[in-house]
């Protein structure tokens, strides 16, 4: 087998090829145009915008589509590459649903460890008050790094789960639009490689990018502008297919309110992606337009007579937060599912008030396009617009104790079962009951205006993200690993992994909200010892450490139980949802037959109900 | 890992790309339908974002000094095009191939015309035709109207491709007068560039007072 067979590796070929080629471009251009040959800025766009293409062309993301353009037809490719061993397909374009949630899934938890591992370095750092070993320069890149590295996984994480369960809870063969769907995929890897080339250049402002800072800082902007501007596109396609294929593939007797609860909350964040994510492309392509061309869209400018005839910064901060505040909602709805989904499995009763909580899902994300404002109470708008915002913010906390209450009345009662899986549902509802009780404190702005920008908000964003996210993932994670290996995870190390992990995440959330309110301000790399934290610091990187290590125990639990663990067989949970009915691992057609829907979805525990029948199983 | 089996006997079973059937197709074009106007509703928020840019810098009582009488002319060819878009549609339906390949070519060229008028009046790239009046780096009103006008004119331009894709792939024949959803989503997309510019031109052109910025 030569290298060069596998997909991702044309595909770096390509990018490399393609930066080149893009820098000369735009150096040819220049001295065509009669302007100096370098200019820093536009050169590596040029190389940036060449190279994404370059990847997408290496890898053949595009290749059917092009054929097309020809009048080519091509039939959808199915199964492994011929003449190859069966896992180069992970490693090239596959449009298997199953395959590319695999892809996305393992991808989102790379970075999750790289993420990771950037807290863990500037972690070290601010344990002890004083710069031992990261200068302020490279902490902040570091430290900005953490930040979209985290959200790129949990972006790619929540499209691994959707990706991989949408079609197979539904019913469906495959997605709406396969080759769209690897396409959305292969654009992620060549916009993370440029993500974290930007760290070579560094930039310091954290996730935000906030001008006039973005404009004025080292070129690694530019890198990150696009890197994240190729991300965004990419959940902008992947959110279309996902609603696609829940509106128009479903089978007989599936009507949406019959769908696992899972499917309305990835329904209701894909139409936040869909639409918000535009907004922030928008906001990092002007930033970038700005750098290059001098564009005053952000910076402004006075003329002699005093006025400003340029761009205002806030206005950066209304786009950018127009997606991003939504975006949380994009990341926590997911995990919320899954939490509604496990939940009824491990009690062994129906879920309670499913409407509701499909419903609230919408809720969420409708509300949550009108709250943006609260990242802004310290911004300088007008005041009146505080408690406009304030209010519309306290507002989400409806639907979401729905969902809490709708988790109470399904446990209240319930056969429960405490499996891994199980203990991390628990323990994000936990998390996330700490990070939703934080968060009024913030939406306030009486008491926002004193806990802006301190580590009391760092605590809660964490605490909703785990709770919302992680946990809920790696719940998923054990949850589904039987029906994707047809094995068993090993439940020992599950459990130790849960119970290293969980009082490690309750200790550094409460220690950094404990700091935030004692003054510790976020994203420095050094503070006073009079302050008091030193001690509080000292027990988050403790805790940071401890999470990460249950997060290895984790890792070598996942690749050994592929091995050697236990064959699991078709329904190890007794769960009713259509996945489950078909053999593990999942076959290359998910349905042999098609399957009509004849009844609903969580009726545990009631004798003789059933949810879905086979087409054609009695005539054999 | 081994997550996904392959089963030759599963495949036996699912023959979906082999049989083009008219279920599948019809099937096929609804997901298309609907994908291309979700596509839309996203675009949607990326249009809706620069009004919003532009409405927030300059506000709605002031505006730049642009040349109305082209502003006027270049708009009106692009609204003409679509009504020859229109026509090209139908002349597909009806199976009248002649008349399809002259209304769509007819519909990219009246896009050329706006693009030059664009490219020549508005962004001034030749100044020797026309003086510029705008530069992008000079103040708030150009920096807008280059990324307004920037961000369509790429549209435009990714229309013009698509109509002559379109119109090489009919000229080989690979529409006929029920399954030409080439055609449909080039027109669909052509109008839905024509609506955005709709709303633009007014509000590069019409809001508000015409300003005089000293530097």
């Amino acid at each position: 087998m030569r290298l060069t067979s596998l997909g991702v590796v044309r595909g770096l070929v390509g990018y490399f090829a393609g930066m080149l080629i893009g820098m000369a471009v735009v150096v040819i251009s220049r001295l065509v145009l009669g302007m100096s040959a370098w200019d820093q800025e536009a050169v590596w766009v040029g190389g940036i915008i060449f190279s994404i293409i370059g990847f997408l062309l290496g890898v053949g993301a595009m290749s059917d589509w092009l054929k097309w353009t020809r009048g080519v037809q091509t039939p959808l490719r199915h199964g492994p590459p011929v003449n190859q061993p069966a896992w180069t397909r992970y490693f090239g374009v596959d449009y298997n649903h199953k395959v590319i949630g695999i892809q996305y899934g393992v991808t989102a938890f790379m970075l999750l460890v790289v993420g990771g591992s950037f807290a863990l370095i500037f972690r070290s750092e601010l344990a002890d008050s004083g710069i031992t070993f990261l200068q302020p320069g490279t902490y902040n890149t570091v430290l900005s790094m953490h930040g979209w590295v985290a959200l790129a996984a949990i972006l790619l994480g929540i499209a691994g789960i959707a990706n991989y369960l949408v079609p197979l809870m539904i019913g469906a063969e495959d997605m709406a639009f396969p080759r769209l769907n690897a396409f959305a995929y292969w654009l992620n890897v060549p916009a993370i490689v440029t993500l974290l080339i930007s760290m070579l250049f560094g930039w310091d402002s954290g996730w935000t990018a906030y001008p006039p800072l973005s404009l004025r800082g080292p070129v690694g902007y530019q890198m990150v502008f696009w890197a994240i501007f190729g991300i965004g596109l990419s959940s902008i396609l992947g959110s279309l297919n996902l609603i696609v294929t829940m509106l128009l593939m479903r089978p007989k007797g599936m009507t949406l309110f019959r769908m696992p609860i899972l499917c309305w909350a990835i329904l209701a964040t894909s139409i936040i992606q869909l639409t918000a994510t535009q907004l922030i492309g928008q906001a990092f392509l002007m930033l970038s337009f700005e750098r290059t061309l001098g564009m005053p869209l952000f910076n402004p400018i006075y003329n002699a007579a005093g006025e400003n005839i340029g761009g205002q910064p806030i206005l950066f901060q209304h786009l950018f937060w127009f997606y991003s505040h939504p975006a949380v909602y994009v990341f926590v709805l997911p995990g919320l599912g899954i939490i509604s989904e496990l939940l009824p499995v491990f009690s062994r009763k129906p879920l309670f008030g499913y409407r509701w909580v499909a419903l609230s899902s919408l809720a969420i994300a409708l509300v949550g396009f009108l709250v943006w404002g609260h990242h802004m109470f310290t911004s300088g708008y007008q005041p009146y617009l505080r408690v406009v915002f304030m209010i519309s913010t306290l507002l989400v906390a409806v639907p979401t104790g729905v969902k809490f209450f709708s988790w109470l009345g399904t446990l209240w009662g319930g056969r429960l079962t405490f499996q891994t899986p199980m203990l991390f549902t628990l323990g994000a509802i936990s998390v996330f009951l700490i990070g939703g009780l934080s968060g009024p404190i913030l939406a306030t702005a009486a008491t926002d205006l004193f806990l802006h920008d301190t580590y009391f908000i760092v605590g809660h964003f964490h605490a909703t993200i785990f709770g919302g996210f992680v946990f809920p993932f790696f719940a998923a994670i054990y949850y589904w690993y039987p029906k994707i290996t047809g094995r068993m995870y090993n439940e020992t190390m599950g459990k130790l992994h849960f119970w290293l992990m969980t009082p490690g995440f309750w200790l550094m959330s409460l220690a950094q909200m404990t700091a935030g309110t004692m003054g510790m301000r976020r994203r420095i790399a050094d503070y006073d010892p009079a302050l008091g934290v030193e001690n509080v610091q000292l027990l988050v990187t403790i805790a940071g450490f401890v999470i990460a290590f249950s997060i290895l125990i984790m890792i070598y639990n996942l690749f050994t139980s592929a091995e050697v663990g236990v064959l699991a067989g078709n329904n190890p949970w007794r769960s009713r949802s259509p996945e489950w009915q078909i053999p593990s691992p999942a076959p290359e057609h998910s349905y042999a037959r098609p399957i009509t829907v004849v009844g609903e979805p969580y009726d545990y525990g009631l004798a003789g109900s059933t949810y879905i029948a086979t087409a054609g199983a009695g005539d054999d | 890992m081994a997550a996904v089996t392959t089963s030759a006997q599963a495949a036996a079973l699912h023959p979906h790309d082999a049989h083009a059937g008219h279920d599948h197709y019809a099937a096929q074009l609804r997901m298309n339908r609907l994908g291309l106007w979700l596509f839309f509703i996203s675009e949607g928020f990326l249009f809706g974002g620069l009004l919003t840019v532009r409405f927030f810098l300059w506000g709605a009582d002031t505006r730049p000094e642009l040349d109305q009488t082209i502003g006027l002319i270049v708009t009106s060819v692009l609204l003409i095009s679509s009504v020859s878009m229109r026509l090209a549609e139908t002349a597909m339906e009806r199976g009248n191939r002649k008349a399809f390949s002259v209304f769509i070519l007819l519909t990219a060229l009246f896009g050329l015309i706006f693009l030059g008028g664009v490219m020549v009046f508005e962004w001034g790239l030749f100044p020797s035709l026309y003086p510029a009046h705008l530069t992008p780096w000079g103040d708030k009103y150009g920096a807008v109207v280059f990324a307004m006008t920037g961000m369509h004119a790429l549209h435009v331009i990714s229309g013009i491709i698509f109509i002559l894709i379109v119109w090489n792939l009919a000229r080989k024949g690979n529409f006929s007068q029920e399954r030409h959803w080439g055609v449909e989503s080039c027109a669909i997309y052509w109008h839905y560039v024509d609506v955005v510019w709709i709303f633009f031109y007014p509000a590069l052109y019409l809001i508000g007072n015409a300003v005089h910025v000293t530097h």
